[in-house]
């Protein structure tokens, strides 16, 4: 069917006719994500100066185990082999990684900055072969959904931390990290319930839509969609930002500033 | 008069092309066809060039402008740096046929093999049915396509893995969904798209969004709601047990 013969020859890589800064997103895209990578594995891996006060990094989002007053099961677990370095994070964050990972913006995104598959539109391709999504690994890319379900219940634990940031030993206050902590809760439920999979679920599956609450609901979800790439890098982050100041506030470096 | 040079890729084939530079003089609120108009006019009376609307309605004259595939009477000069030559090449995800005109008729023999609209019966006497208004603006986005296939252009896996025969493009991915969502229609087209059209094939990188002159979200609207419900079907066996329990 196709004409390929008479067609000509795929653009060598990194060739195009574009004239602009066709690089820069994808650039960006290589070093937001790449500094999150890195900054984000050693935060979760040092496994302290997560929590400052009321506060506690999202990263660490929900301490199951751990040493600080907001461990729900108390210290490290007997379980945990003597040899291997015992960090809270690892319990929760691959959840927030996965959903991450698998999301359909990212995806796009990471493919272009970190595959090449196109570097950009019309850019020349490092690869001839290509699988796409149709085969194994990346048709793996279609459990994103099952994460969804761990976000939307971690949305709950952040909501949870956000209550706590503001229960000081002295009883209710509000500081900065407060401030920031209820900031990361708007954050990344503006990217959470944009999420493209959330809206089939409550509706884009059916052929015709949902009237009333769910409707509402759809209507919302489709408006946080629209632009779920701001969302997704907003709240990506945001999180860092969060954990820089608790772990600042932590280690010494700033005090944290009370409004009340 | 100012004087501007187009860059314009001329040949009969897709191996013997070669770049021919002509400069023309340009005024206020002129287009690229319009400059192709008048190359064709002052200099090169042989230039193949398509066109019909000049209004961005037909989908006749998608080129390649500056590399980026775009429709020749929407592209305005004065949004392109004319201190340098403007390139102008054909579409390259198609045969050309000659200079900037490609031969686009893979893409109707792809339409071609995609079921039919197929409405259940009409809901009232006189014929007619009944639809919320909500789930005819749904599927109304993608009817403003005009069929220029830019998108098609674009898309990387056409472009450059030339996958023509495994995979249909975001157009007809985009009508497939326009069928699909279609609250009227009974028919089922996930296997096919799954099986036979590639949906697979795009890694979501919305080149074919961008492009898009009628500014329908492709990716958005269109792809990653048909690939979430090939999902419901063929990769999720938690909501497949749901459905079964709860008869959704
Ligand atoms: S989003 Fe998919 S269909 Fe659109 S250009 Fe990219 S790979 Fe092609
Ligand atoms: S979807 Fe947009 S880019 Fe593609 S053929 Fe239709 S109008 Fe052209
Ligand atoms: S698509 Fe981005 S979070 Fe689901
Ligand atoms: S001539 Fe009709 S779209 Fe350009």
């Amino acid at each position: 069917m196709a004409d390929s013969k008479a067609l000509p020859p795929p653009t060598p890589f990194l060739k195009t006719s574009r004239t602009d800064a066709w690089w820069i997103p994808s650039l960006l895209t290589f070093l937001g994500l790449g500094f999150f990578l890195v900054y984000g594995t050693w935060a979760i891996l040092v496994g302290k100066n997560y929590t400052y006060g009321p506060y506690i990094s999202p990263l660490y989002g929900l301490e199951l185990w751990g040493d600080s007053p907001h461990a729900l099961f108390g210290a490290r677990p007997g379980f945990w082999p003597a040899w291997l370095p015992f960090t809270p994070g690892i319990f929760i964050a691959w959840a927030p990684a996965g959903f991450r990972f698998t999301c359909y913006y990212y995806r796009g995104a990471y493919y272009k900055a970190f595959w090449a598959d196109p570097v950009a539109c019309t850019v020349g391709e490092p690869r001839s072969s290509y699988l796409g999504e149709n085969w194994f690994p990346l048709v793996m890319q279609n459990v994103h959904r099952y994460f969804l379900y761990f976000a939307l219940a971690l949305m709950l634990v952040l909501a949870y931390d956000a209550v706590e940031s503001t229960q000081f030993e002295d009883g209710f206050g509000l500081g900065v990290g407060s401030l920031l902590t209820m900031m990361n809760v708007v954050l990344i439920g503006g990217y959470t319930f944009g999420c493209h999979a959330l809206r089939h679920l409550l509706g884009g599956r059916a052929d015709s839509l949902p009237v009333g609450f769910k409707g509402a609901c759809y209507d919302g979800v489709s408006a946080c969609n629209r632009n779920h790439m701001k969302w997704a890098w907003a709240s990506l982050f945001g999180v860092l930002f969060v954990d820089m100041y608790v772990r600042s506030c932590a280690m010494g470096f700033i005090p944290d500033l009370r409004i009340f | 008069m100012p004087q501007a040079t187009f860059r314009i890729s001329r040949g009969d084939s897709a191996t013997h092309s070669e770049f021919k530079d002509y400069a023309v003089e340009i005024s206020e609120g002129m287009v690229v066809l319009d400059a192709v108009h008048l190359v064709q006019m002052v200099h090169a009376p042989d230039l193949a060039a398509r066109w019909n609307c000049k209004a961005g309605k037909c989908g006749s004259c998608s080129a390649e402008i500056n590399g980026m595939p775009r429709l020749m009477c929407m592209t305005r000069l004065s949004d392109l740096d004319l201190s340098v030559p403007v390139k102008i090449e054909p579409m390259k995800t198609f045969r050309r046929i000659k200079d900037l005109v490609t031969d686009v008729s893979w893409n109707f023999r792809v339409k071609e093999k995609i079921k039919k609209f197929k409405p259940r019966p009409a809901d009232n006497a006189d014929g007619t049915w009944n639809m919320a208004q909500r789930d005819v603006d749904r599927v109304q986005e993608f009817r403003k396509c005009i069929e220029c296939f830019l998108c098609q252009d674009v898309c990387h896996v056409l472009r450059d893995h030339q996958k023509h025969d495994e995979f249909i493009g975001p157009r007809f991915i985009m009508w497939n969904a326009a069928l699909e969502m279609h609250p009227l229609d009974t028919d089922d087209r996930l296997k096919e798209l799954k099986d036979d059209n590639g949906l697979g094939y795009c890694n979501i990188t919305k080149c074919c969004t961008k492009v898009c002159p009628e500014h329908i979200a492709i990716t958005d609207n269109a792809i990653i709601p048909m690939k979430e419900r090939v999902v419901d079907r063929y990769y999720d066996p938690l909501g497949w047990l749901w459905s079964k329990a709860t008869g959704t």
